[in-house]
């Protein structure tokens, strides 16, 4: 589904992704760890084409296309969301209005029609159960005035509604109460099909004990030091960053 | 990012054309002789010839206002033409005689005179250059007693109204501009809403610019009687010339007791090109005077003009009288506003709200004037403030001037402002969710406005969308 080969990727002069390889199948997930300034957040960006970051080399195909040809907002019409670490507010417009925009956006892209505010009402009662979220969430603008755990949640709600076949979780744990994880991570595996993947971007292993990796990658200096199954994870709580990093600054 | 702003905010001006019509035109120059051949051509009686004089006499001895936060160049009121009329316009003519030529205009500015085809429950009276060229629905309105027509025809059918009311809320010695106007107006609508009256159309005025190096000079009037309501829209658009037109209009208001007036504006005057040239000056007085429980309340769009001095004001002069001012202003390339609102509290528990959200682009200038004032005997007054300014691009800016004066301890008074900046993020977020860059500023500009556009009538709820290239759907109410 997802094919990076040696992506390396700068913020202005800086070089933050320096060489970056991972292959995503469908139906798996994959958690991308390491410390502060690794080049996490970076690596989720750029999948998502955000504008800030240049990439300087390396292949990134999706579905068998180049993905860096794309627009950022033809990746996500082609099913790549991400969900964002800092989710940004969006003052007078109403989460209902905002969604349905993105869900007709990318229906019409599909070639499928777009459905009205009455339709789409009924598609959301059933999406807002899977993150237990009210109603009275809808009339309320896009991220303006939430709680930390409600921006994290209505990013979860966006994910269930727009059904993306990769999704990006970016520091989605952070900020949020022991409640609050669990009911983002039981919403994103209730999302979980054959047909889809996921990458968790995180720094602590706890959200890993709700949402349960295929395979587990540390990021490094803007590289993947180590992979491995879900029992990395438990090593990296174990022993911290520190163990991995010299070898990779050895081998560089 | 910036370039994709760009290409949506510098959308092409639609109602730049110019319609070739052979007009009737008092030679550039003002003197007093410009005055009395204005008010010859118009078969004005004595009492309103004296009163041009002396506005004119007044304005001879007044400067020009410099302290508004723009910059233009010297304005030569001696090379501005003060009058041109199409000459196929007759006074009191009906509808059926309107040159086609005006009709086409009116047309292609998406504005229909054809009764048979117009915008259900609305009556237009259209005004273009110096002249009415005719008002729609006129014999629907006078079955309920409302007066709707040109201004100049007001003053030969209904001259005691007139007489009574004009100048009654902007005297002619008010501020430079309108002692011009004052001086020199040519035409304008007036409306007179009888008492009880619930006026069953919205009723509307459509300014046309033509000519060249003319300015425009309208006056509007409306006087809505004890417990009579009106709602009424304004709409303003000009063809692309390279040289600044003045536009120098003065509105009164008068709301008597009980009576609601809803005055709504989408200012679409040619703004000049990208480089500031060309352009409307649109230097305008908008006043109502609002007696005991009555309400007046004034909302705008104001997309338009190279410069705009524009302070659409209340007078609460009655108890527990009502004032609004809801506003968008957008400033782009070198456009420059100076826009706001004057809340005078006279009577007792007299209440105003004040929302403004000005946007700037490009090398746009926008700021926001506004002024609160709590007389001695306004025990109970109240205001709230909201100020809220958006940035789009690096190179624009956004000022806001408030005055507050109190002189009744009594008073409630809340003031918020904000400035905020489109940013790449947001545009960033959007575009994750699969919206284009265009939608996406859409979106964000109209949750900005969503206030005030709530406020517009739906007829032009649907103009200011399309003049701001916003989808509002689901974003208002």
């Amino acid at each position: 589904m997802l094919k990076i080969e040696n992506l390396t990727a700068n913020v202005g002069e800086k070089a933050i992704l320096k060489g970056i390889s991972l292959s995503v199948n469908p139906g798996e997930v994959h958690a991308i760890m390491g410390p502060n300034g690794s080049g996490k957040s970076t690596l989720a960006q750029v999948i998502a084409g955000h504008p800030g970051y240049e990439v300087t080399g390396g292949t990134v195909t999706y579905d068998g296309q180049d993905l860096l040809e794309m627009d950022a907002e033809v990746r996500a019409q082609q099913g790549i969301f991400l969900a964002f670490q800092y989710p940004v507010e969006i003052p007078g417009v109403s989460n209902a209005y905002f969604l349905r925009a993105a869900y007709n956006e990318i229906r019409k892209a599909r070639g499928e029609e777009e459905v009205d505010p009455m339709e789409f009402l009924d598609i959301m009662a059933k999406k807002l159960k899977v993150v237990e979220m009210d109603e009275a969430m809808l009339q309320r603008s896009v991220n303006a005035g939430f709680s930390g755990g409600e921006k994290k949640r209505n990013e979860i709600l966006q994910m269930a509604v727009l059904e993306p076949k990769l999704a990006v979780l970016d520091e989605t744990d952070s900020g949020l109460d022991i409640d609050a994880l669990r009911i983002v991570a039981e919403g994103v595996n209730k999302l979980k099909r054959p047909d889809n993947a996921t990458i968790v971007v995180t720094h602590y292993q706890r959200l890993l004990n709700y949402i349960v990796p295929d395979f587990v990658h540390v990021l490094a200096q803007g590289r993947i030091v180590r992979s491995g199954g879900k029992e990395l994870a438990l090593e990296l709580e174990e022993k911290g960053y520190d163990w991995l990093l010299e070898p990779a600054g050895a081998s560089a | 990012m910036s370039s994709q702003i760009e290409s949506l905010v510098n959308k092409e001006y639609q109602y730049g054309f110019v319609t070739d019509i052979e007009s009737d035109a008092i030679p550039p120059g003002l003197t007093e002789e410009t005055v009395r051949q204005i008010s010859t051509r118009k078969n004005e009686p004595q009492w309103l010839l004296d009163w041009r004089l002396k506005a004119f006499k007044r304005w001879q001895s007044m400067t020009e206002p410099r302290w508004p936060n723009v910059t233009y160049g010297v304005i030569d009121y001696q090379a501005q033409t003060y009058y041109s009329a199409p000459k196929s316009v007759k006074p009191l003519q009906s509808l059926d005689e309107v040159d086609p030529e005006l009709l086409k205009t009116y047309e292609k500015l998406g504005i229909s005179l054809n009764e048979q085809k117009r915008l259900s429950g609305v009556a237009v009276d259209a005004i273009f250059d110096s002249v009415s060229v005719g008002t729609t629905m006129k014999e629907e309105l006078k079955k309920h007693g409302v007066i709707f027509c040109s201004f100049g025809e007001a003053v030969l059918e209904h001259p005691e109204l007139v007489q009574k009311y004009l100048g009654s809320v902007v005297p002619y010695s008010d501020n430079f501009f309108a002692a011009l106007n004052s001086a020199v107006f040519s035409d304008g609508s007036f409306v007179y809403i009888p008492k009880g009256v619930r006026c069953p159309l919205e009723l509307s005025t459509y300014f046309r610019i033509n000519a060249a190096d003319t300015g425009q000079f309208e006056r509007t009037l409306i006087v809505a009687d004890e417990g009579a309501s009106v709602s009424y829209l304004e709409g303003c658009t000009a063809p692309k010339r390279s040289t600044n037109q003045l536009h120098a209009a003065v509105v009164e208001i008068v709301a008597l007791d009980n009576a609601q007036v809803k005055y709504s504006t989408v200012q679409n005057w040619y703004a000049g090109d990208k480089d500031g040239v060309g352009g409307i000056y649109n230097f305008v007085t908008k006043r109502g005077k609002a007696f005991t429980n009555s309400k007046i309340s004034w909302t705008q769009v104001e997309t338009g003009s190279a410069i705009t001095w524009k302070y659409p004001s209340v007078i609460l002069q009655g108890d527990n009288s009502t004032g609004e001012f809801y506003s968008v202003a957008v400033v782009n390339n070198k456009q420059q506003a100076d826009t706001g609102t004057k809340m005078i509290h006279i009577g007792k528990n007299t209440k105003s709200t004040i929302i403004s959200k000005g946007i700037s682009a490009g090398h746009g200038q926008n700021s926001y004037r506004g002024q609160v004032k709590v007389l001695p005997k306004a025990t109970g007054a109240r205001n709230y403030t909201q100020c809220d300014s958006m940035l789009i691009g690096n190179q624009c800016g956004a000022h806001t001037f408030p005055y507050i004066e109190v002189g009744n301890n009594t008073a409630t008074l809340e003031h918020e402002a904000s400035t905020s900046k489109i940013g790449e993020d947001q545009i960033f977020y959007c575009k994750q969710r699969g919206l284009n860059a265009e939608h996406a500023i859409s979106l964000i500009v109209a949750g900005f406005c969503k206030e005030v556009f709530k406020e517009l009538p739906m007829e032009f709820a649907l103009e200011a969308q399309q003049l701001l290239g916003i989808s509002l759907e689901g974003s208002v109410g």
